[in-house]
């Protein structure tokens, strides 16, 4: 009883959670789908050292990194980016693109040095 | 080991070879003249050259090469027929033609005779005598037609006659107060030359005044110990220093040309001229071609000769084991190895070296007619281990051989009897000092395959005993019987074991000895060497090893001397260096990292779809031209940065992309601003209608 009751309970949760995130904006849905993205190809390049070796470390490193890397960034984007978030109000999205894209930049040239 | 049995090995060769036996020419010299005597492209440097090596090859019987011929004959032709008369190259090349029938018509023999005769005339040299009667003397032998006869041949050989010295040597010219042997030689051979030209004959008187320098000239013949005998040059002339084989050659030249043309007995002594065959034969194969073509020469003018024909005794090995039952084995041969005729060969004496007793046995070899050689059957009985001297003498079976062939009385051979020397009651013993009790004992085994290890201190003593029987059960004493210690530091200790009749034994007293060995405690290897030319068996054996215990050096003791350093150790090559890489790191499997490779992709494809998914449209890109283009621009920009981080991936360095990247930042900027601002403006728009 208690276990089907649990996974009632799991499942109602579910449900509102999906039913919540339905109500986010198109522009921060993109966002996310950014970040699973990046999160699982890093994931992937993961498993992939874990099953052959580290090597070449460095290549590994700065592969993961990038993914990580963006991934936070688009996390910050998103902060910004979010009408709800109230500390940001006087911070238009475009200022905070613009950011993002810049970060990514450098980010990705530090990543391109240390591929090797 | 290996090392010391090679050296004994040497040491018997030498001894062997210095026995040697004088043995006939042989294929060697063939194959030795072959070597020396290559001419370069296809000719010699000269005609001297030419006729010698052409005679070392007759006389060796190997046919001369046909290549020679053509360039030779020209020579000979443009010589004889130069409108130059130089006598010397005239002979050299008539000797040649003699030799390779060139192409000479009679006129030009008869022109060159008559030309020849009339320098006879105004001749005043050795030389001059000896090139024009030489050369008339060919032109004889080549053309018969051609008139060569002398007239007035008594006075040529008067003059040249004149030339001789009391002690049987001649001299170049009449100013020239020198005597020479070579001279004499070739002095001998113009009167020969003389002889055979002679339209009427020599006043006999004369002959025999030459034959009375010849047997004077035999008397100051040298000799060695070995029985050879040879005619030394003492005379520097012309041509240099004449070596004792150039002299010796010229002189037997001399001989038996004068001894054939004089059809005169000599009566030369038969072991002079057996050890002057013997001298050229000792030469062995001489190293340069002239001394090759004088051995030769000599050698083939004794094989014709009409005085006595040399008949070499040779044994094909000087070595003969007891253990394997050799037989004495005698070949008899004339100098360039032809057939002796029948004759036999008698063992007189046997000496035994270092006794001055000889047997007197008197025995005939038996004639081994299929391989031509006189054979021993059986050694006497008493012959055992050792250095024998045999006496042998060649008996020739008709008596009218012995006029012609020279034997030379007895031959004294040395002979090396070898056999198998038994070694037993080898005892090593450790014993004390002042009691000479025996405090260890050891049986050696001298098979080399058990190694013994004693241990002693400075006042015991080391005992080493063995005993060496000969074939025949006599006591053996080797050449060499050495005991070495060898300590750890390589410093070694030699000593002579000495022997008391049958029995050989050392004693060791470590307490007289501790500062010879310079009070080096420790172990010491031991080996024994014994050896003999004679012994079969000759050995070299590590015994063991002694541990000794020695006091500890006085303050001024010696000290050992430095061993000395192996010099390859120090200016020798060095080890060679090889580099070790660092291998390769392990790959995965191309499949694998293929299949991640698509495995990466996916997000991205999901990414895609999810992008389809929320329905994302394009609607905000700006409509108006110039944001337009600016957006476009934008978006290539970054477009163009990221290319740029790919090329600095594959090629470019980290300045030449920082130059770029500032270009294209600063782009990028611009049209990024502009961009955005027109987005938030017109997004400002929306929000304040």
């Amino acid at each position: 009883m208690a276990k089907s009751s649990a996974t009632k309970d799991a499942q109602a949760l579910f449900h509102s959670l999906r039913s919540a995130y339905a109500a986010t904006p198109t522009n921060l849905k993109i966002i996310d789908l950014y970040v699973v993205f990046a999160i699982s190809t890093a994931l992937i390049q993961v498993v992939y050292m874990a099953l052959v070796g580290s090597f070449p470390f460095n290549s590994f490193l700065s592969g993961v990194l990038s993914c990580i890397g963006t991934a936070v960034l688009a996390v910050c984007l998103r902060i910004q980016v979010n009408k709800e978030n109230k500390e940001f109000k006087d911070l238009p999205p475009e200022r905070a693109f613009a950011d993002f894209v810049l970060c990514n930049l450098v980010l990705h040239l530090v990543i391109m040095n240390f591929l090797g | 080991m290996g090392k010391y049995l090679g050296i004994l090995i040497v040491a018997l060769c030498t001894l062997i070879c210095e026995a040697a036996i004088f043995r006939p020419i042989s294929d060697s010299h063939r194959s030795a003249a072959l070597e020396l005597l290559t001419p370069k492209d296809g000719s010699f440097t000269s005609l001297k050259e030419t006729f010698e090596a052409l005679r070392t090859f007759k006389v060796l019987g190997i046919g001369h090469q046909p290549n020679i011929k053509a360039k030779a004959c020209k020579s000979v032709v443009d010589t004889v027929r130069s409108p130059f008369f130089v006598l010397k190259d005239l002979f050299q090349a008539l000797r040649v033609n003699g030799i390779l029938k060139c192409e000479l018509n009679e006129e030009t023999f008869a022109g060159i005779a008559s030309r020849l005769k009339d320098s006879m005339n105004t001749a005043s040299s050795l030389l001059d005598y000896y090139y024009s009667v030489g050369s008339l003397a060919l032109i004889k032998g080549q053309a018969s037609e051609v008139d060569v006869q002398l007239g007035g041949a008594d006075s040529v050989f008067r003059a040249i006659k004149a030339l001789s010295q009391s002690d049987g040597r001649w001299r170049y010219s009449s100013n020239n107060p020198e005597s020479s042997t070579f001279a004499a030689g070739i002095a001998l051979e113009s009167l020969a030359g003389v002889i055979s030209l002679a339209s009427s004959e020599i006043d006999h008187s004369l002959i025999s005044l030459v034959k009375n320098d010849i047997s004077k000239l035999l008397d100051g013949v040298e000799k060695y110990d070995d029985g050879t005998y040879y005619l030394d040059e003492k005379l520097a002339d012309a041509h240099g220093l004449q070596s004792p084989l150039s002299a010796s050659s010229a002189v037997v030249r001399g001989i038996t040309a004068f001894a054939t043309a004089s059809n005169e007995d000599l009566n030369l002594p038969g072991d002079k001229i057996l050890g002057l065959a013997r001298f050229f034969l000792g030469v062995g194969i001489p190293g340069n071609a002239e001394d090759l073509f004088y051995q030769l020469d000599a050698l083939d003018s004794l094989e014709n000769n009409r005085v006595s024909i040399p008949l070499i005794l040779s044994l094909p090995t000087a070595v003969i084991s007891l253990t394997r039952r050799d037989q004495l084995k005698v070949n008899v041969n004339t100098v360039l190895g032809s057939a002796a005729p029948s004759l036999s060969v008698k063992l007189k004496q046997i000496f035994s070296s270092g006794s001055k007793d000889a047997s007197i046995i008197d025995q005939d070899l038996k004639f081994d007619p299929e391989n031509a050689v006189h054979l021993l059957d059986a050694l006497p009985e008493y012959i055992d281990a050792g250095r024998y001297i045999f006496s042998l003498e060649i008996v020739l079976h008709n008596p009218d051989d012995k006029k012609i062939y020279a034997t030379g009385g007895r031959t004294k051979i040395s002979i090396y009897v070898t056999g198998f020397i038994e070694v037993d009651h080898a005892d090593v013993a450790v014993l004390d000092s002042d009691l000479g009790n025996v405090e260890t004992e050891n049986r050696v085994d001298l098979s080399g395959e058990k190694t013994h290890s004693l241990s002693a201190n400075h006042l015991q003593k080391l005992q080493l005993s063995f005993q060496l029987t000969s074939p025949l059960g006599h006591a053996f004493k080797p050449h060499q019987a050495f005991l070495k210690l060898t300590h750890e530091s390589k410093v070694e200790h030699i000593f002579v074991v000495g022997n008391s009749g049958k029995k050989f034994e050392i004693i060791l007293d470590f307490l007289g000895l501790v500062e010879k060995f310079f009070y080096l405690s420790g172990r010491y290897d031991i080996q024994l060497t014994v050896g003999d030319a004679v012994m079969e068996n000759s050995f070299f054996l590590h015994l063991g090893s002694i541990e000794l215990d020695l006091p500890e050096p006085p303050e001024k003791a010696a000290r050992s001397p430095p061993q000395p350093i192996d010099p390859a150790s120090r200016f020798g090559p060095k080890a060679e260096i090889s580099h070790i890489f660092r291998a390769p790191e392990k790959r995965s499997p191309k499949e694998l990292s293929l299949t991640f490779l698509a495995l990466v992709l996916l997000p991205f494809v999901g990414f895609l779809m999810g992008l389809l998914r929320l329905q994302v449209n394009l609607k905000n890109f700006p409509k108006a031209s110039a944001p337009a283009i600016f957006s476009i621009l934008f978006h290539l920009g970054i477009a163009a940065v990221l290319t740029l981080y790919l090329l600095f991936w594959l090629k470019l360095n980290l300045f030449t992309t920082l130059k770029t990247l500032g270009f294209l930042g600063i782009f990028l900027m611009f049209v990024g601003h502009r961009t955005l601002a027109y987005l938030a403006s017109s997004s400002a728009k929306l929000k304040s209608a």
